[in-house]
């Protein structure tokens, strides 16, 4: 929402050369000064020390594994959340979409007597088009995302527990833990490996893939270039040949596909899912995404950002129960943690603009 | 239904379970009780407002012995629910200019609830509180209360803790801020000989609460006892305790079918229930018997439903019991 109709700030720089910009040769401390996650890798750097320091436990192999499947949680979904910001939208409903998108493989395995493969199938058609549907509203409406999310936000607040009450008739699901394909769908979505003698959630591997592919969309794609576009200046980009409906009903798609992901990580590992479940989780993601150096405006930040933000957060609301801090205090501590670690952000983020 | 699927898309396409789901429960059930009125008296209205939370899974049960005892009674059963005080007690407001027979209201915030229950008493309509309002619920002027003392079942898990000879527990909050969850703990601590300390989780986010119970056990080896507010909890305690390699005990406070299996299978070590069934389900028969011969139980003392402590020797017939919701 810049107000010149300049190329996006990001990746691509103002350049006199015809070629493409990103194929120019800079120093590469040049291209790191550049990047929106240098100053939270700062941030994340200074809480990982002072957590080391303050906290006895938070350095043993076993509870780094504990904050990096508490950041993976978040961090699934902040990845496309971040894509989502970087082109200029908002979701409100990311955070009770993972518990519908658990709701309906649980729901539809047990009530068909369905292997619950086919649960999880059915889950992901139906969850990829509630993103659909967010981004047709938008797109259609004109309305701000804002608006349109929070709708549909309480439609599927409503719809988990209208649905999951009619059918189950209790507010949560059955267990599907004894059907067929339990255990193989558990094995992708929910097991954990051990490497050495650290344990790895298999939600952190997830994790690791959707930022890698996210940030080869961002930087080496087409499509990339349009998700900035899009945020710098929709109109802009329109004029210029972008396709700006299925761009921006793609990166809601994203949305809910990595909701997906993490509903039947969350059906897999818990059996039973309360369909009151993921209220208030979308700002999580956000949070992340934003302490991760997206800009709330749009037409700036990476996904690899996001997951710093996502580990920020996972790192801070972990590493304040290591320390063994009066309970009573957690919010706050957690609060002023975050806001530290967001103002370190920016500082360094101007001093490297300042330097650059 | 899984036949119908199959004849749909191809039995090997419709990919049917053979184990678990759906049939199995059908199989399984022969549910009791064609759900017939036991008396003639005239169909009174009652109403039904707590306090509860969307999709919560206590109130459920609660709503489910209120249903069945307006079943029986002949009564026309009307719920409504807000976690919002303001919105509770507007609620109440609501049925009042319904005029209803009989209200049924829990008091988690009594002061904000006060004004609205003496104004129901005085459009001549019974009112009996529920689950929590023990103290103020005479003072309001209601028949009955209906309800566990949250303190008195921490006491009870307390005493449980000792004579399980557990030194250091953790109680979990999954609601900041909530006064009976605060009693809950209070009460253990009060009773349990060893050291308890608490953990605020947030409980709209599972794997939250799992991370940070796994981050507390390994901050603290020497906790061996882990005690849930809430039942849905229990199974992610159980979870984290094998994350984290601890040793510690999972014990709750309320009672689902996860708990039950739970306790059967021994990954649980007792749950504490206040039987919300028997809650929903004394209030409007209560209320019932007050209109039909003005009958009062409690004798203005509050009339207690739990806590009951569960271990593995009743799981096995509550099993049933919980998949059906009502216990």
């Amino acid at each position: 929402m810049s107000h010149t109709d300049a190329p996006p700030r990001q990746p691509a720089r103002p350049s006199k050369s015809a070629g493409d910009e990103r194929l120019l040769h800079r120093s590469l401390a040049r291209r790191l000064m550049g990047r929106p996650e240098l100053g939270s890798v700062v941030g994340a750097i200074a809480v990982f020390l002072f957590f080391s320091i303050a906290a006895e436990p938070f350095l043993r192999a076993s509870s780094l594994s504990t904050v990096l499947y508490a950041s993976s949680t978040i961090g699934i979904m902040a990845v496309p959340v971040a894509l989502l910001m970087i082109g200029g939208e908002f979701d409100l409903s990311a955070g009770v979409m993972v518990v519908s998108s658990a709701l309906i493989s649980s729901m539809f395995s047990y009530q068909m007597t369905a292997n619950t493969w086919v649960g999880v199938g059915v889950s992901l058609v139906v969850t990829l088009a509630f993103g659909v549907l967010n981004g047709l509203l938008l797109t259609r409406t004109k309305l701000p995302s804002f608006v349109i999310t929070l709708g549909t936000f309480f439609m599927l607040t409503g719809l988990n527990l209208g649905f999951t009450k009619l059918i189950s008739g209790t507010v949560s699901t059955k267990s599907i833990a004894d059907m067929e394909g339990f255990n193989s769908a558990r094995a992708l979505f929910a097991s954990h490996l051990t490497i050495g003698n650290v344990d790895i959630q298999i939600t952190i591997v997830w994790w690791i893939v959707l930022v890698a592919v996210a940030t080869w969309i961002l930087l080496r794609t087409r499509v990339g270039n349009w998700i900035f576009a899009v945020g710098g200046n929709a109109d802009a980009a329109r004029a210029v040949g972008v396709p700006v409906t299925k761009t921006k009903i793609g990166l809601y798609m994203g949305v809910a596909l990595a909701a997906w992901i993490s509903g039947q990580h969350l059906l897999f590992s818990y059996d039973a899912i309360q369909s009151g479940d993921g209220v208030g989780n979308e700002f999580l993601y956000i949070i992340a995404a934003a302490v991760g150096g997206c800009l709330m405006t749009g037409g700036f930040g990476s996904a690899i950002g996001a997951a710093v933000g996502a580990f920020i957060f996972g790192m801070t609301s972990k590493g304040i129960v290591y320390a063994q801090w009066n309970p009573d205090w957690y919010k706050f501590f957690l609060g002023a943690m975050l806001l530290l670690a967001t103002l370190l952000n920016a500082w360094v983020r101007k001093r490297a603009e300042a330097t650059s | 239904m899984c036949a119908v699927l199959a004849a749909v898309l191809g039995a090997s396409l419709a990919g049917c379970s053979s184990t678990g789901g759906k049939r199995a429960e059908d199989a399984r059930a022969a549910q009791a009780a064609g759900g017939k009125a036991a008396v003639n008296t005239p169909r009174w209205t009652f109403a039904m407002v707590t306090h509860s939370g969307d999709g919560d899974t206590f109130w459920d049960i609660v709503q489910n012995g209120a249903q069945q005892a307006a079943v029986k009674d002949n009564i026309k059963f009307v719920y409504a629910h807000d976690k919002e005080a303001q919105r509770q007690s507007q609620l109440v407001q609501s049925y009042i200019d319904q005029k209803v027979d009989g209200l049924i209201v829990s008091l988690a915030k009594p002061d904000a609830m006060k004004d609205v229950v003496l104004k129901a008493e005085k459009a001549g309509i019974p009112v009996i509180t529920v689950n929590s309002g023990a103290e103020e619920s005479k003072a309001f002027g209601a028949l009955s209360h209906i309800g566990q003392d949250e303190t008195v079942a921490g006491e009870a898990v307390g005493e449980e803790l000792n004579k399980r000879g557990k030194k250091k527990a953790l109680c979990v909050l999954h609601e900041q801020g909530n006064v009976g969850h605060e009693q809950r703990c209070d009460g253990a601590k009060q009773t349990f000989k060893g050291d308890l300390q608490k953990l605020y989780v947030d409980g709209t986010n599972m794997p939250d609460v799992q991370a940070s119970i796994e981050s507390k056990l390994q901050a603290d080896p020497s906790i061996d006892a882990v005690v849930t507010l809430g039942a849905p909890f229990a199974p992610t305690a159980v979870k984290a305790r094998e994350q984290a390699g601890s040793k510690a005990e999972v014990d709750t406070f309320d009672l689902n079918a996860q708990v039950a299996a739970g306790l059967k299978d021994g990954s649980l070590g007792f749950a504490v229930d206040q039987q919300p069934y028997l809650q929903g389900y004394e209030a409007v028969d209560l209320l019932w018997l007050y209109k039909y011969n003005s009958d009062v139980l409690g004798g203005g003392k509050p009339v207690l439903t739990g806590p009951q402590v569960i271990t593995k020797k009743d799981a096995d017939a509550l099993q049933d019991y919980t998949k059906r919701g009502t216990r």
